[in-house]
């Protein structure tokens, strides 16, 4: 992220902002030198974001290795988040979105779109599991993000190394019903014990919008107070031209 | 001779139960309104109670009356019978604690030789009423709240017996009333201004007394068995309506009474300097006196009580049997060793 | 540290003694007390089944989800704008600071940055949120230990916060202020000076504090040596805030990583404790808020002139992407991560809130201690059950 380093005018900061940019990011490319040449193979993507972040993304079997090198091999001790991403978009579209919303062509997907396409670092299946951990004496982060095979919905636990995970597991097996492999015990978390389904997969729909529609951000926008922003911002606009 | 002595038998005992009647409520809501409601407010930077009647004077009234409308609830697995019953008997336990305590030369409820001893005795039948409500509601928090209660008070008791007995020996007598009479007509070194309050000499018992009488209040910082912020409120937990405001009276009738035996044996009890104790305007100026002296004492309590926070259980154990009771068996000695040879 | 850890350590051996002890020796039946979800010291929602051995614990579960709201999924179906009056409520207490992450994250992906002013503002507000959220564990953790009285002074004085906040933002509770590159409104006249004199107001509430709860000897014979977490395990489960630097991890999201606040333009210090107990995590809190005011102080002196918004477009579309910010948030460190498809909408957001992490502690903690240590250890771990919940 960007950072503020001086007080005067933006102009400056822009400045400084585009001579930063280029310089290459030694911590988190050694980081990343570091990673690839224990796990070789198991490696099979990575997303380096100079200054900003780095993203690696390992094979499922490789998960809880990871872990344990990240760990013990590295450094990075804090655990941070563990969750997961469901890449196949909603079979619902943007269906239940309010009609002026539509009307007013916001929208412009309004097709349902079924290619998966996942995000940073790639991948090759539906669903992912992600982590975050952190190197709190270097003051370094990394994303680690794995496929989840879709016949078996399986990844090896990191409760053994990072106890924090235990959680995080449960509420990513109970969110998109992926098994995490010598979990202590996998049951629900938030949701009562007797309820089906995986709400935060993409398939699963969210019933408030069936039950009462959802009256689109139209309405919103002509608040009093909004008109009032709408016209500074105009004003605003014209003293800058 | 005295106004009372004219009386028959039964007109005296009437009058003597209707002022145990007014002991044990007037000081209850006199505490609630004075220390509960307005002292620990200001404490708390607020205001209290401030609609009912001017400076929410009549909120007591209001409060009781809530009470007496609300259902009264008894858990369905509740033994009913010991679940209605624990109020009343913790209740009573107060009310047996009053007839000990003198208010003037004749006005007394009873004269009993044993008094002190008594007062001690009948004080340790609310543990029973405690035990009964967390036994008998049926409730987990109950049983915990009473049990923490049972093992607080056996041992505070204890202590409180042994800060009495400096008080005893140097009066020489377990009668309140003559131990009264002897803080009277003590002296300090041979001046006699203002007799001999206990508390001078027996300042260690004076504390060990209050503190042990803290912990018998089951008041902050000793109030585990009721602990609101981990048992709900203990022993109380299930009582709604009628029943809750007896425990409620019982809680700060209690308060007053024991504050009223410190009075007696470290203040000098009704007696105030100045005035000829054998005085008839003492029947009527004594019970006053006392009052005042109470709610002085009460105020002690409840500073402490809003101020401190809690002890854990074994924590308070440690507190009594390793500091307050050796302390207290000290005091005793030392007062006996002052009493033979001195 | 050893004397305290050797009592930790003698407490769990007493808890397997407990365990094997029950139904064995003396034939006594271990009792499963359900600790709310509707009980004074859970402030919330929260259950714990706690399994005891007379008044010892052998196993603690926390149970939550009473008040999950499921704002990961509701989310996915609202546009950025829109997504912050949601978020403000996850730590109901410092709502400013659940924005701030998020909005950050959006930037991120859209290669926005905030005008100056935007930042400085931001940051004061964020450290404001800090201590109207802090003050009130201060006062709390009192209640926890069964003194009453301080919880009032807390209430009394946040006040001043919360108006001064509100002054700035229209909401006591819930802001709902900060804009994809920027702020709503800029601060009102007299704002600067009315809120350097709340800040002396919560140094002396600071002050009152700690007279009036952290010497007490009762509250440190409560609190001291109680609830132990070791550096390394803090870590593996994840703790932040005062919680981990309550350990002796000296590790600040503010200093080491500011991203888009400005704590680098500010003197002051990162306060952690070596004992790791619940006294010690009182201690760090304590001494941040008066820290934050210190912030606050200093940011109020030099705002930089200037807009308060980027040029943002009418209807925010975030280019596709993925970013992850976190901030040092009252509670511990709260992330965003935010997967973007180019649309309206966000396609996933992750929300990393501090409390289900620090909670995450709990069985591990409560192992082995006493019913009233329980409240003292979660009182001093110190969550939101939004924050939990989420």
């Amino acid at each position: 992220m960007r950072q503020l380093l001086s007080t005067d005018t933006p102009t400056t900061d822009e400045a400084t902002e585009e001579e930063a940019a280029p310089e290459p990011d030694t911590v988190r490319e050694a980081t990343l030198d570091q990673l690839s040449s224990e796990l070789g193979d198991a490696l099979v993507g990575s997303h380096l974001e100079p200054g900003i972040d780095l993203t690696v993304r390992v094979t499922a079997e490789a998960w809880a290795d990871t872990a344990a090198f990240l760990n013990t091999g590295m450094g990075f001790a804090y655990f941070g988040f563990l969750s997961a991403i469901d890449w196949m978009p909603s079979p619902f579209g943007r269906d239940m979105d309010a009609q002026v919303d539509l009307e007013l062509g916001l929208d412009e997907k309004s097709e349902i779109d079924s290619t998966l396409e996942q995000g940073l670092a790639g991948g090759d299946t539906r669903f992912q599991v992600f982590a975050r951990v952190n190197d709190i004496v270097n003051h370094r982060a990394i994303t680690l993000k794995a496929d989840v095979p879709d016949d078996s919905l399986t990844v090896p636990s990191w409760v053994e190394v990072y106890a924090g995970a235990n959680w995080h597991e449960r509420e990513a097996w109970e969110m998109f019903g992926i098994s995490f492999e010598g979990h202590p015990g996998l049951r629900h978390i938030y949701l009562p014990g007797e309820f089906e389904g995986n709400p935060l997969r993409k398939d699963y729909p969210l019933l408030a919008r069936r039950v009462k529609p959802w009256p689109g951000i139209v309405d919103v926008e002509q608040m009093p107070g909004d008109e009032d922003e709408e016209e500074a911002e105009e004003s605003e606009e014209g003293a800058s031209e | 001779m005295s106004l009372l002595a004219e009386l028959s038998y039964w007109q005296q005992t009437s009058i003597r139960v209707g002022a145990g009647l007014v002991a044990v409520i007037l000081v209850a809501g006199t505490l609630v309104m004075v220390h509960l409601f307005k002292l620990v407010s200001f404490m708390q930077s607020r205001l209290g109670p401030m609609e009912a009647g001017p400076f929410g004077s009549l909120q007591l009234l209001a409060e009781v009356g809530k009470h007496l409308q609300k259902e009264d609830i008894v858990p369905r697995k509740a033994d009913k019978f010991v679940f209605a019953a624990a109020p009343f008997v913790v209740l009573a336990s107060t009310f047996l604690l009053v007839v000990v305590l003198p208010g003037g030369p004749d006005a007394w409820f009873i004269q009993n030789d044993l008094g002190i001893y008594l007062a001690m005795a009948v004080s340790s039948v609310s543990v029973i009423g405690i035990l009964m409500a967390g036994w008998g509601s049926a409730n987990k928090y109950s049983l915990l709240g009473g049990l923490r209660a049972t093992g607080q008070l056996i041992a505070y008791e204890l202590p409180l017996i042994l800060a009495v007995v400096g008080v005893v020996i140097q009066a020489g007598s377990m009668n309140l009333q003559t131990i009264v009479y002897a803080q009277a007509n003590g002296e300090i070194f041979g001046w006699g201004g203002i007799g001999n309050p206990y508390v001078l000499t027996q300042g260690i018992a004076f504390f060990l007394f209050l503190t042990a009488m803290q912990a018998e209040l089951t008041q902050t910082p000793f109030d585990m068995p009721i602990a609101e912020s981990e048992l709900v409120s203990g022993y109380m937990t299930e009582y709604s309506g009628m029943r809750f405001l007896l425990f409620f009276i019982a809680e700060f009738a209690t308060a007053g009474v024991f504050s009223a035996i410190a009075a007696v044996l470290f203040l000098g009890g009704w007696y105030i300097p100045g005035i000829d104790p054998d005085d008839n305007i003492m029947n009527v100026l004594g019970p006053l006196v006392m009052f005042v002296k109470v709610v002085g004492l009460t105020f002690i309590v409840f500073w402490v009580r809003f101020s401190f926070p809690r002890f854990r259980e074994d924590q308070l154990q440690r507190l009594a049997w390793k500091f307050l009771i050796p302390l207290a068996l000290l005091n005793i000695v030392v007062t006996a060793i002052f009493k033979v040879w001195i | 540290m050893t004397d305290i850890s050797d009592r930790q350590q003698l407490s769990y051996i007493a808890a397997q003694a407990a365990d094997a002890r029950v139904n064995l020796e003396l034939e006594t039946e271990g009792m499963t007390l359900n600790i709310g979800p509707q009980h004074p010291a859970t402030h919330g929602t929260l259950r714990i089944v706690a399994k005891l051995d007379g008044e010892q614990v052998i196993a603690a579960d926390p149970v939550m989800g009473y008040m999950h709201r499921g704002y990961e999924k509701l989310s996915e179906v609202r546009t950025y704008p829109q997504v912050t009056t949601l978020i403000n409520r996850i730590d109901w207490l410092g709502s400013f600071a659940n924005e701030v992450p998020f909005i950050l994250a959006a930037e991120q992906l859209m290669e926005v940055e905030a005008p100056p002013r935007a930042q400085w503002i931001r940051t004061i507000l964020f450290e404001m949120s800090r201590i109207a959220n802090v003050v009130l564990f201060l006062g709390d953790m009192a209640v926890q230990v069964g003194a009453v009285t301080p919880v009032f002074f807390a209430f009394r004085d946040r006040e001043h916060i919360l108006n001064q906040i509100e002054g700035a933002t229209g909401g006591r509770f819930h802001p709902n202020f900060d804009r994809i590159g920027g702020l709503k409104d800029d601060l009102p006249a007299g704002w600067i000076a009315e809120t350097k004199q709340v800040m002396k107001k919560m140094r002396a509430f600071c002050d009152e504090i700690e007279t009036l709860v952290l010497g007490n000897e009762i509250f440190q014979a409560r609190t001291r040596g109680i609830g132990v977490i070791p550096a390394d395990v803090g870590l593996s489960y994840g703790l932040s805030g005062a919680n981990i630097r309550g350990s002796g991890v000296d590790w600040d999201v503010r200093r080491d990583n500011p991203c888009g606040l400005v704590y680098d333009q500010v003197d002051w210090k990162v306060w952690t404790h070596p004992d790791g107990d619940s006294f010690s995590r009182f201690w760090v809190r304590l001494q941040e808020t008066r820290e934050a005011t210190n912030i606050v102080d200093q940011l109020l002196d030099d705002i930089p002139a200037g807009p308060i918004m980027a040029k943002v477009p009418r209807i925010i579309k975030v280019p596709a992407g993925e970013a992850y910010v976190e901030t040092e948030n009252p509670l511990g460190v709260m992330g965003y991560y935010v997967v973007s498809k180019g649309d309206l909408v966000p396609y996933r957001v992750k929300i990393r809130s501090a409390s289900f992490n620090n909670m995450s502690i709990s069985p591990w903690l409560l192992k082995g201690v006493y019913v009233p240590d329980i409240i003292t250890i979660l009182g001093s771990l110190y969550f939101i059950l939004g924050d939990i919940d989420r």
